[in-house]
């Protein structure tokens, strides 16, 4: 496939004897958001930590335009560059300020002139809303701020896709908003995203496939959110969707 | 009252005797610490590295420093080493190699708890931007490594400061030595010299200790 970008080929994965992954297919076009949801543990933020090549693999492979993305490939960094990832803790590094949490990476390893990328990352922010807060420090912003500099940190890389790891799991209910709405945008101007999420009402907005995982396999698979939300296939799907709602 | 004895560090030199003393063993601990300071980042890094055996001999070298008094070491080294190994060392130079050798130790366990204590999703975080492990070391893990050390790190400088005063043992004529030889030479006239003199050398390393213990203090406050 032309528009492809992302293709992941049995994907195994283990721990310590335990199966965490297993037989993993799955593949990603450009501009496709593709949304990864199931219950706690069953793999979907390992999933996503295999693709950014943080865990090792058992079997199976992951290629990124074609070319194989493993951890202990010696291009492991030119790879990662390529997919950008936003963690649940939005992990700022904290001895520098919000502008140079962002320009540090592209910088020092893309090699970039300092004043092409805070030029950049001041664009960003100012999409974001965080344009006055440049020159802070992480530790003086919310949480739901530091999430959002912590996407714009991802997205100063150029990646090809953006991997979101239950990017709003850590929030007050208040900010979560604010950073989906982020995410949201990115969805309209056409960045490819693979999110991990625990907020359904999110998901079935923004998903233009949606995966449920379940024990480390894909038990359901969806082009259409809509139906998916309503009206699960299997009964494993069903009971996970079941949870959320109160009646 | 009696006199306290301050009046004989106005006697002839004494004063400037006293302070060439104290510079003494502010020389040793300044270029001890310094050697210290460099060698201790490796030996921390040494301390986490992977190899269970590197472990080990780091381990064992700890708690050489922790166990064996100073005072054993400066004797080690001064005497021990110009019969065994025919080197003629200065008794500076001794002292240095001994604090060094313990100040590397201290050091590196400090660098150790402060490497430990970075989250590993700093790591991680700078692993994802494609950071190789020598770029996120250097601008991530490192700077932040330092910020958490510094304040440790001044405590281990005040000690050994303060412990410089054990050099007097191998004959470096330091400032509680000079102190000592000026009461000794004044018994007669001035007797009580005993309590104004050791009063005036506990004054001169509080006033040096006192100022990098506050540094320590504000640098804590301000990169809490």
């Amino acid at each position: 496939m032309e528009n492809e970008v992302l293709r992941i080929e049995h994907l195994h994965k283990e721990f310590e004897g335990n199966v965490i992954l297993k037989d993993l297919n799955l593949t990603v076009r450009r501009g496709e958001v593709i949304v990864v949801i199931g219950p706690s543990g069953c793999g979907k933020s390992t999933f996503l930590r295999c693709i950014n090549a943080l865990e090792d693999i058992q079997g199976g492979q992951i290629l990124l335009d074609g070319h194989p993305v493993r951890r202990d490939a010696k291009d492991v960094t030119q790879m990662r560059q390529k997919i950008g990832m936003v963690f649940q803790s939005y992990d700022l590094f904290p001895h520098k300020t919000i502008l140079h949490n962002i320009t540090l990476a592209p910088e020092k390893v893309q090699k970039r002139p300092r004043a092409e990328a805070e030029k950049e990352a001041m664009e960003l922010l100012e999409r974001v809303g965080l344009a006055d807060r440049a020159g802070d420090y992480p530790r003086q912003l919310s949480g739901g701020q530091k999430q959002r500099v912590a996407i714009v940190r991802a997205l100063c890389m150029h990646p090809e896709i953006l991997l979101l790891d239950e990017i709003t799991a850590a929030l007050d209910p208040e900010m979560v908003h604010e950073v989906l709405e982020v995410v949201v945008s990115l969805a309209r101007l056409g960045s490819t995203m693979l999110i991990v999420t625990h907020e359904m009402a999110f998901a079935r907005a923004i998903a233009d496939r949606v995966l449920f995982l379940d024990g480390g396999e894909i038990v359901e698979e969806s082009s259409d959110p809509k139906a998916f939300f309503t009206k699960p296939q299997t009964p494993r799907a069903q009971a996970f969707l079941k949870t959320f709602d109160y009646e | 009252m009696q006199s306290l004895g301050i009046d004989v560090l106005l006697k002839g030199s004494n004063f400037l005797r006293l302070l060439t003393g104290l510079w003494t063993a502010v020389r040793i601990s300044l270029i001890s610490v310094a050697i210290s300071i460099a060698l201790g980042i490796l030996a921390g890094m040494l301390m986490t590295s992977k190899s269970t055996l590197v472990k080990v001999l780091m381990r064992v070298y700890l708690e050489i420093v922790r166990i064996m008094p100073q005072m054993v070491l400066l004797f080690i080294v001064y005497f021990g080493t110009t019969r065994v190994f025919g080197l003629n060392l200065e008794a500076e130079t001794a002292a240095i190699i001994v604090f060094t050798f313990w100040g590397t130790a201290e050091m590196g366990d400090l660098v150790r708890g402060a490497l430990i204590s970075i989250p590993r999703i700093q790591y991680e975080s700078a692993a994802a931007l494609g950071m190789s492990e020598t770029a996120a070391f250097r601008y991530v893990i490192l700077p932040q490594t330092v910020r958490r050390l510094i304040p440790l790190s001044i405590n281990l400088i005040t000690r050994m400061i303060k412990t410089t005063s054990l050099v007097m043992m191998i004959g470096i004529v330091e400032v509680l030595k000079v102190g000592q030889q000026i009461i000794e030479a004044n018994r007669k006239t001035s007797p009580n010299a005993a309590f104004g003199v050791f009063a005036v050398v506990f004054l001169m390393y509080f006033l040096i200790c006192w100022p990098v213990s506050r540094l320590a203090a504000r640098l804590e406050k301000r990169w809490a």
